[in-house]
This record gives C-alpha cells, sequence and structure tokens, in this order.
C-alpha cells in the first residue's frame, strides 16, 4: 500500500519527472501519427493496387499469348472452380500512343491493354476510376454526348474542380472537328492561291499515273459525325496537374488518338496503327498505371495485332484475370493452377506477387521508422533512469526510513518500478490522446503547417491523394504503449535495485 | 442494525470503538481537558498515577540478550572498532538507558539489537531466538512486528501527513487488499494513539509543518501503532529543547509503567538517563554498569 502512496506522492511532487514524462509522451504520440499514416498510405495502395490488378492472373510468357481463352476458363474453373467469382480474357502489350498538338505529334509509350468491357468490371476495379457516371455502372467504349464528372468523384469534399470536364464527349469532339474543318478548309484555300500564283512547271505535263477521280467526296470520316474504336487513357496520360493541382487537359474524352504496336506474327512481327477515340479517362490515382495504361476492346486489339489462328479461327489472349470469392487464399488458388498449367508456357501469379517488391519495400520503410521512432522512446528511457537516480539519491533517507519500519527489498523496488511503470502510464497516455488528436486532425494541421512555413507539407501533385489517408490500428496502439510501458520499467529497474540494495543504517545517516 | 455497516465488520467496529488494551488505562485514567491535550501531553497525569508494577524487574524474564558483541567500521584503508564485546541482557518491562560519549558505539548497538546491521561477532537473542543472523526477510517481519524504533531525527517521511506516517508500519505489514479491507479499523487505531499524543489536531500536517516535539511524538505513535514488544529509542531527546525532551521522556515512561513496554534507550545524557529503571554506561565499547 505505501508503494503505491508513495508512486502516487511523487509523481505528484518530483517535476523532474515531468521531463521524462513528456519524452515518453511525445515518443508515443509520433510512433501513433507516423503508424497510422503510415498504415493509412499502405491500405489506399493496397486498395489500389488491389482495386487495378485482379486477385490471380494466369498469363502466357509471350505476348502472343494462347488460342482459346474459352478453353482455359473452362480448365481454370475445373481446377478451382469453387473458389472463382468471375473471369475475364485480356490482352496486355506495349504500345505507342501518339496524339497530334499543334503542329508536332506527341508519342509516349503506353501498356495497351484489351479488355472485354462486359466482364472488366466484375474482375478488378476497372470500372470505379472511370470518368463517366454510366461507365463506372458499365464500362463501354462508347464516346457519350456528356456528362462527365466535373470535380473528383474519389476525392469527396474539398475535390478540385474541372470545369473542362463539362464538354467533353461529343460536343468537345464536334467544337474539335469544326474548328479542325475550317482550319483544313483555310490551308486549302490558301494552297490553292498558292498553286495559281506560282504554277510548277510539272503541272503542265499531265501525270499519266495519277488518280484522276475526284477526290472530295470521297470523305466519308467526318470526325463531327464519327469516330473510331474507342479508348480509355490513364489520366496521367491525359492531364498534368498545374500549380495549384488543377488538371491541364492535353486529351479529353472525344480526342482522336494513335495507337501503334507490334503484330502478333512471331517471326516477322510488324508494326501495326491505328486510330482511337478516347471515350473516358482512368484514374486509379496511382501514377504507375494513370501515366501508362491504356484500355481498348480486346477485340479490337486481336483484329489490329493479327491473334486470331487461321485455320481454326480461335482468337488468342496472353492473360486471363481471375476474381476470387471472398475470404479464398490467392496464394492457395495460385498454387493449384501453377501444378495445372505448365510453367513453360504460363505464369501465375497472385496480384501480391505482382506488386511485390513495392509492398516489401513500403512494409521496410514501416519497420525502419518504428526502429528509429522506438529509439526515441529508448532515449526517453535513458532519461527515467538517470533522473530516477537522482531520485534515489535524494530520498536514500526515506529508503532508510522504510526499511527501519520493516519494508523488504522488493517493496522498496516496488516503489521504484511502480513509480517508472506510473511514468510511462501517464506519458503513454498522454502521448496516445496527442497522438490520436494529431491523426483525427491530420489533414488540417497540415493545412496549418503548410500555411506557416509557406511550403504545402501534403503536395497532392505527388501522391494523387487529396487527403492524407490514416488508419489507427488498435493493435499497434496497443503494442506501442506496451513498448513505451517496458522501457520505462526497464529503465527503472537499475535505479530501483540500487535503492533495494542501500544499507539501512548508511541510508538513515545519509544527510 | 446501524444499515452503514456490514455485518461482518460490526464485531470489528465494537472493538474497534474501544480504546486498544494497550491504551486503555491512558484513556481511562486521563480525561485530559482539550487545551491540555493541545498543549502536548497531560503532564499532570504521571504524578497522579501510581507507578503500577507487577514485579520487580530483576525478576522477570528475558526478552533481549546480547553476547559478546563486536561491531568495527572501516574508513578507508582503517578499520575503527566500534563495540568491543557488548554484554546486554534487557528484561520483559524494563526500560533500560545505554550511556555513552558520542561516537561511543551507542547508536551502533542499538542498530544491531534491531537487526538494521549485523554485528562483526557475537550473537543477539529476542525471546530465546537468535536473530543476528536471520535472513533478511525475517529481520523486515521482526522490525515491522515487534519492534518499534524512534530517532533522534524523528525519521518521518516528509511525503506522507502524521497519520500517513504513523500508518505506513501497516501498509508496509499488509498486503494491500488486506491493508483496504482494515483500513478503517488502522486509521481509528491511528488517530487514537494520535490523540493521546495530543496531536489530533495534527492528523492532515505534513512533518516540515510541526514542531520537533510534535515530530518525536508522531514517531512515537508510529513506532507504537504495531503493538510492538521492544521500543527502541535513539537519542529520542536529543535534538530537543529542554521542556520538549522531558515530555517525551515522560511519554516513554508512562509507556513503560502503564503498558509494560520494554524500552531500551541510548543517550548522551546522564540526566535523561536517570528517568530509565536501569542505566548502564558504553565505554570503549564495552558496557559498565552504572
Amino acid at each position: 500500500m505505501y508503494k503505491f502512496l508513495l508512486c502516487w506522492r511523487y509523481l505528484r511532487t518530483r517535476y523532474i519527472a515531468l521531463a521524462s514524462i513528456i519524452s515518453v509522451m511525445l515518443g508515443v504520440a509520433t510512433m501513433i501519427v507516423v503508424n497510422s499514416v503510415m498504415s493509412g498510405f499502405v491500405t489506399e495502395m493496397h486498395n489500389r493496387l488491389h482495386g487495378i490488378l485482379s486477385d490471380v492472373v494466369v498469363e502466357s510468357w509471350s505476348i502472343n499469348g494462347f488460342a482459346d481463352a474459352e478453353a482455359h476458363m473452362e480448365k481454370i474453373r475445373q481446377v478451382a472452380g469453387d473458389s472463382i467469382e468471375s473471369m475475364t480474357p485480356t490482352v496486355e502489350v506495349w504500345a505507342m500512343l501518339s496524339y497530334g498538338r499543334g503542329n508536332q505529334t506527341i508519342s509516349v509509350p503506353v501498356r495497351l491493354i484489351g479488355i472485354d468491357p462486359a466482364t472488366q468490371g466484375r474482375v478488378s476495379d476497372f470500372a470505379k476510376y472511370l470518368q463517366h457516371p454510366a461507365n463506372r455502372r458499365q464500362p463501354s467504349f462508347q464516346l457519350r454526348q456528356g456528362g462527365y464528372d466535373v470535380r473528383d468523384h474519389q476525392a469527396g469534399l474539398g475535390a478540385v474542380e474541372r470545369p473542362q470536364m463539362a464538354k467533353a464527349g461529343w460536343p468537345h469532339r464536334r467544337e474539335w472537328a469544326r474548328r479542325w474543318a475550317q482550319a483544313e478548309a483555310a490551308r486549302r484555300v490558301r494552297e490553292q492561291l498558292e498553286r495559281q500564283r506560282r504554277p510548277k512547271p510539272e503541272d503542265h505535263r499531265p501525270d499519266v499515273f495519277a488518280d484522276d477521280r475526284p477526290t472530295e467526296p470521297e470523305v466519308v470520316f467526318d470526325p463531327a459525325e464519327h469516330c473510331w474504336d474507342g479508348a480509355v487513357i490513364g489520366f496521367a496520360l491525359a492531364s498534368s496537374p498545374d500549380e495549384e493541382g488543377h488538371p491541364r487537359f492535353r486529351l479529353m474524352p472525344g480526342d482522336d488518338i494513335q495507337l501503334a504496336t507490334l503484330s502478333a506474327s512471331p517471326r516477322k512481327p510488324e508494326l501495326v496503327a491505328r486510330d482511337f477515340t478516347v471515350t473516358d479517362l482512368y484514374e486509379s490515382k496511382m501514377s504507375e498505371y494513370d501515366g501508362q495504361l491504356v484500355f481498348v476492346p480486346i477485340d479490337v486489339l486481336q483484329d489490329m495485332r493479327g491473334m486470331k489462328d487461321p485455320e481454326s479461327g480461335k482468337r488468342f489472349v496472353n492473360q486471363i484475370q481471375i476474381k476470387l470469392k471472398p475470404g479464398v487464399d490467392g496464394r492457395e488458388v495460385r498454387d493449384r493452377l501453377r501444378a495445372a498449367f505448365s510453367p513453360h508456357y504460363y505464369s501465375v501469379s497472385t496480384w501480391q506477387d505482382k506488386q511485390g517488391p513495392l509492398l516489401s519495400a513500403v512494409h521496410m520503410e514501416i519497420m525502419i521508422l518504428n526502429i528509429l521512432l522506438f529509439l526515441i522512446i529508448a532515449v526517453a528511457g535513458f532519461g527515467i533512469l538517470a533522473i530516477f537516480l537522482m531520485i534515489v539519491v535524494e530520498k536514500t533517507r526515506d529508503i532508510g526510513i522504510l526499511k527501519s519500519l520493516g519494508a523488504s527489498r522488493g517493496g522498496i523496488m516496488g516503489i521504484f518500478l511502480g513509480y517508472g511503470f506510473s511514468l510511462g502510464l501517464v506519458g503513454s497516455g498522454i502521448g496516445l490522446a496527442l497522438g490520436l488528436v494529431f491523426v483525427h486532425n491530420i489533414n488540417d494541421i497540415a493545412k496549418w503547417l503548410g500555411k506557416i512555413t509557406g511550403q504545402p507539407i501534403f503536395d497532392p501533385k505527388i501522391y494523387y491523394f487529396y487527403t492524407i489517408p490514416t488508419i489507427v490500428d488498435p493493435w499497434t496502439i496497443t503494442w506501442i504503449v506496451l513498448g513505451a510501458l517496458a522501457i520505462a520499467v526497464l529503465s527503472s529497474i537499475l535505479p530501483a535495485l540500487r535503492a533495494a540494495l542501500l544499507h539501512p543504517v548508511e541510508a538513515l545517516r545519509y544527510e | 442494525m446501524n444499515r452503514h455497516t456490514a455485518p461482518g465488520d460490526s464485531q470489528d467496529d465494537a472493538r474497534a470503538s474501544q480504546p486498544s488494551p494497550l491504551l486503555r488505562t491512558f484513556v481511562e485514567q486521563a480525561p485530559s481537558p482539550p487545551d491540555a491535550a493541545r498543549a502536548g501531553v497531560d503532564r499532570a497525569l504521571v504524578s497522579v498515577i501510581e507507578p503500577y508494577r507487577v514485579d520487580p524487574p530483576h525478576t522477570r524474564s528475558e526478552i533481549l540478550r546480547a553476547t559478546g558483541l563486536r561491531k568495527s567500521f572501516r574508513k578507508g584503508p582503517v578499520v575503527v572498532p566500534v563495540l568491543r564485546g557488548v554484554d546486554l541482557t534487557v528484561r520483559q518491562g524494563e526500560f533500560l538507558a545505554v550511556v555513552g560519549q558520542s561516537g561511543s558505539g551507542k547508536s551502533t548497538l542499538l542498530h544491531l539489537l534491531g537487526t538494521l546491521d549485523a554485528p562483526d561477532e557475537g550473537e543477539i537473542h529476542f525471546e530465546d531466538r537468535r536473530i543476528d543472523n536471520l535472513a533478511s526477510p525475517q529481520r523486515d517481519v521482526l522490525r515491522n512486528k515487534r519492534f518499534g524504533m524512534i530517532f533522534q531525527f524523528y525519521h518521518l517521511l516528509p511525503e506522507f501527513n502524521v497519520l500517513e506516517n504513523v500508518l505506513a508500519p501497516l501498509m508496509i505489514a499488509q498486503s494491500v487488499p488486506g491493508y483496504l479491507f482494515r483500513r478503517r479499523r488502522y486509521r481509528r487505531r491511528a488517530a487514537e494513539i494520535l490523540k493521546i499524543l495530543g496531536l489530533d489536531h495534527r492528523l492532515k500536517h505534513r512533518p516540515r509543518e510541526l514542531s520537533g516535539g510534535e515530530m518525536q511524538r508522531t514517531a512515537i505513535a508510529r513506532a507504537l501503532v504495531t503493538r510492538p514488544d521492544l521500543l527502541l529509542a535513539d537519542e529520542p531527546t536529543g535534538n530537543l529543547d529542554y521542556e520538549t525532551g522531558r515530555e517525551i521522556l515522560e511519554v516513554l515512561c508512562r509507556l513503560n509503567r502503564q503498558q509494560n513496554l520494554t524500552i531500551v534507550m541510548v543517550t548522551h545524557d546522564q540526566g535523561i538517563a536517570q528517568q530509565a529503571d536501569r542505566v548502564v554506561r558504553l565505554v570503549d565499547g564495552r558496557v559498565q554498569s552504572a
């Protein structure tokens, strides 16, 4: 009883112990904040990665793929049908995306993915990241009349406005076509005038090979009325954010692009190119994907690359995306499929396998951060040690008195261990509250700090998130608090031992 | 039945509401007026009560016996012998004073008797049990339950108030639930002793707010609260002025006479020692009967 009473009195009267309380508090608060933010990021990243990728992918090593997706899907169903929710075949190749901008053409490398719009939405969150509400319900490659989102539907309140998207779709295309037609007409007039002013000598000789049929009426493709096959391109391919984070669009739904890739001929691949019309933008907020992915209908891509068996007419695909039923272990299904499909031709992987290096890098970061931050608390532990040694010296006579009254060594030790424990408890308690309050208001605090320092703490340009994602994991917090308590108790062991082993007579004589 | 009292407690409460046997004589025979109590110990009391003795001290049984106690201290390379073979016998109910010059080793002797320190040679027997070689936990129990100690510098805990200081030995003796269960009774016991010692208006005061006499009376209350068999007093008046010293000494005398409490007191003051039943002198680390 006297232990608790003395602990409590020491806690209330020794203000020097506040120093160690504060250091424990800061350590615990920092750890909670950092862990919450990190796990928020990881979870957000997990969700996005998982949303982009399907649970399990069966793919061929060759980009030219394998024939007859249906037969393969049937085989997959036989092997692991009970765990599978849905499947869809895809074709994925590297390609070059080109589009005109003023007088020049811009070309960028992309990952071109042929998907089945009817089933793609069932295996991944593909649809969720599109900009047209109707496309989010059922993805399609038809250019819409309008109605694209003018604000980021994923950002919630405070989303950045995108007023340009108001006329995306056909209105944008007609506007663009009208201007193009005007420019074209003007160019033709200019050419004609040029020709009349300085007729070239060759023009006098009739060209016997010339096709003298009139070409003008043959123009059947009018951009104001027609469009090419649809393509969904990544948001970062189509735009880049300006200083305030508003997107500046280079391409919008309604624009035409050209996609070039190699034909599937195994011996002598040739360049094949086709025109497409952008019908929607894909915004997963993962820059790696938003800056690389272009989706087109799978049959268009198959035709373009000649992925068709000339004899049977069966089409080729190179991936089958599988979505598992909830709660099914992806690795177990992967292993079953690996056994069923020859590793010489097929690679079977879960989404975690595909993003393994990234995920493990982030986990390593968290681990290292935690170790470093825990060292802060360990430093606080040394503070407790030093302060306690001082207090033991200061309280030497009290210790002698207690011993003369019959207090045991264990009891004396208990006083100081209990004192350390209560310092840890108070420190980590306040730190816990502080950390939770900080995490809860982290976006306001970041904004405020940004205002004070004049430099944005959290820049959506870099992260593609509008707010700092945080997740407070009760287990992590429990471990942090227990760790802080353990350090506080451990660092009071030495002073407590010293107090317990004091000789009562010498302690009583101590002045 | 009183609805505020649990049935199990009623017996305890009834007993506790009565003054403890140790102090009953004090209360019954000393209906001291409030102002007199506040002034300290009722001095008239001592003269009123005739010394009450069962039988002469030398015929009573031994309670404490020390034989051939030697103790030396090391000061750097020099070994300083303090006790060179002390033989001492204390009888039940005796008030023994040990007189010696300062540095004669009388405090050391008291520490040895109180098991705060161990002798280099010799033996100490308490109620025919050897105690100088006991293991530390057993010595702790002995100090806590059988011995009471008071010191020249009072040695109160500055973080505790008067009542808590007096309760400290009981807190040490009991486990937390055990103490909490008996808390009321203990508080009553402590308050009762403090009242008799004239400190009932000081219960919530911290030691630094008390006078020297009050602090020493608090220390006496603390020593008595466990109802010890032996009181060891180390210069209990050494730090007090003459008047206050007399008061403290009278308290000790009364405790000895009325409660038959065995007291061993060390002092350098011949005059104070005269109050005791028997005085021994500590010279050159040996005991001489005075």
